[in-house]
Order: C-alpha cells, then sequence, then structure tokens
C-alpha cells in the first residue's frame, strides 16, 4: 500500500454551551476513529468547556435558541435552564455518548490535540492549571494556524 | 498463507466482508496484514472476539467506546493496537460491515 498524506482536521471551539461543545468532540472522535489527524483549539466562550471547575457544568440555554420550540418569556423562567440541560444530558447518555469530562478525556487518549487559546485564557485571567489535564498547550492564534496547515477547519 | 488461498471470500467495494459467517481466523491475519498489521497479538484477539461476540448477540457492531469500556482494552491501547482509524481496521479484519456508529 503506498503512503498517502494523512487527512488533517482542525476545529475552532468558540462556545462554551453543551449543545456546542457536543458537536466538535462528535466530530473530532469521528475523525480520530478514522484515522484522521484531529487538532481542536479552544477560545472564547469555548475556554469554559476546558475550565477544569466548569466543564461539568455547561448548560443548554433555551432563550434565543428557536429549537426550543417556546415562546422566549417561558425559557427565561427560572430553572428553564437547568431543564433543558438535564433533559438533554439524559438524551446524551441513552445514546452511550459520554459527559463532556469524560469525551474530551477519550479524544485526548485518541491522540486527538487539545489546545487553549493564549488571548483568551489572558483575558479570562485563567492559567495552566485552571484547565482540564488533558489541555496539551496554550497557543496563539499563529501557532494553531501553522499546525493547521493543509487542515480542513472548522469554526464552531 | 496456502490455507486461505483456496478460499472464495465477498467483500464489498470498501473492502469489508459482506458475510461474517465467510471469516475465519486465518482471514483475519490475512486482513490484518493487509491494513499494516504484521502479526496479531493477545490483545488484538481480545478486541476481534469481543466485537464478533457483540455483533452475534446484538445483530450490530460494538462502538469503539463499548469496546474501550467492556473489552478490556482501552482507548489508548485499541489505538496503538490498531493505528491509523480503528473503527474501520478492527470491523475489517472481524469480517464484520463498515461500521456506522458516531461514537
Amino acid at each position: 500500500m503506498s503512503e498517502e498524506p494523512t487527512r488533517k482536521l482542525s476545529i475552532i471551539c468558540s462556545k462554551g454551551s453543551l449543545d456546542m461543545a457536543y458537536p466538535a468532540l462528535v466530530l473530532a472522535n469521528a475523525g480520530r476513529m478514522m484515522g484522521i489527524d484531529v487538532n481542536l483549539f479552544f477560545t472564547f466562550w469555548g475556554m469554559d468547556v476546558i475550565n477544569k471547575k466548569k466543564v461539568s457544568h455547561l448548560k443548554v440555554v433555551p432563550v434565543g435558541n428557536p429549537a426550543m420550540h417556546m415562546p422566549q418569556a417561558v425559557g427565561g423562567f427560572p430553572g428553564m435552564t437547568d431543564l433543558a440541560t438535564g433533559m438533554m444530558k439524559k438524551e446524551i447518555e441513552k445514546l452511550d455518548m459520554p459527559p463532556v469530562d469524560e469525551f474530551l478525556e477519550m479524544i485526548h487518549d485518541a491522540g486527538a490535540g487539545i489546545y487553549a487559546c493564549r488571548m483568551a485564557a489572558d483575558m479570562m485571567g485563567m492559567e495552566r492549571e485552571d484547565m482540564i489535564d488533558e489541555v496539551d498547550e496554550i497557543l496563539g492564534a499563529m501557532e494553531f494556524l501553522e499546525m493547521s496547515e493543509g487542515a480542513q477547519m472548522l469554526f464552531i | 498463507m496456502t490455507a486461505v488461498a483456496d478460499l472464495t471470500v465477498n467483500f464489498d467495494a470498501e473492502g469489508f466482508m459482506t458475510d461474517p459467517n465467510e471469516w475465519t481466523p486465518e482471514i483475519a491475519a490475512v486482513l490484518a496484514q493487509e491494513e499494516g498489521i504484521d502479526e496479531l497479538t493477545n490483545d488484538h484477539w481480545t478486541v476481534i472476539n469481543f466485537v464478533r461476540d457483540e455483533n452475534d448477540k446484538t445483530g450490530q457492531p460494538p462502538t469503539l467506546r463499548a469496546i474501550s469500556k467492556r473489552s478490556g482494552v482501552d482507548t489508548k491501547e485499541l489505538y496503538a493496537l490498531f493505528p491509523k482509524g480503528p473503527a474501520k481496521k478492527v470491523a475489517r479484519i472481524a469480517g464484520l460491515g463498515k461500521p456506522k456508529g458516531c461514537i
């Protein structure tokens, strides 16, 4: 068999809600399962996903989400965010998908690179020890783009 | 390899066996070599046997996550045993169809 160049995928994760964390994790994992080189770059609100204290407390927010099919005001009632979050977590578990912290560990074990944005870390006053163990390095945007040369890129 | 030279085995366009019942351990060894795995170790066999058992029981090959949680071979080991895409390699060597699961 001749050696073909390995396909590469880079995903920029800029959101910190539960429903925006999963698409990147599922794609990263799928990529690794089929032998694609995958790197994830967490920035802005995406920093919550790699924040040790926050990773297990990501939420689904009904307000501003038309797919919830409820009046905006109802979505804003006290407790609605926790309700939506609980429902989504239950559905995720049914599909045998791991919770976010375990998912990150799994894709890291699978060989995906996990990187934190230096500027976002500075902006939010986050240090390396505030981040989950799986973070490989804190990088500048240029370094991540260098690493992503020839990769397909996704911004989530 | 002469042991399997006379067998007729059916594959789909992507190289997956179309009938798991045609599979034999000798075929697995040949397919493994095609996938760049020179020798199937005990750990490889743990995975292959687990996948085939699960497929017999449920009619579907298990997801990689199920393999890593229940076969005794964890995620890191799976990727080391079947480098560059364990999902397809495990299924192909075990004589099963192309995996469809997302996890």
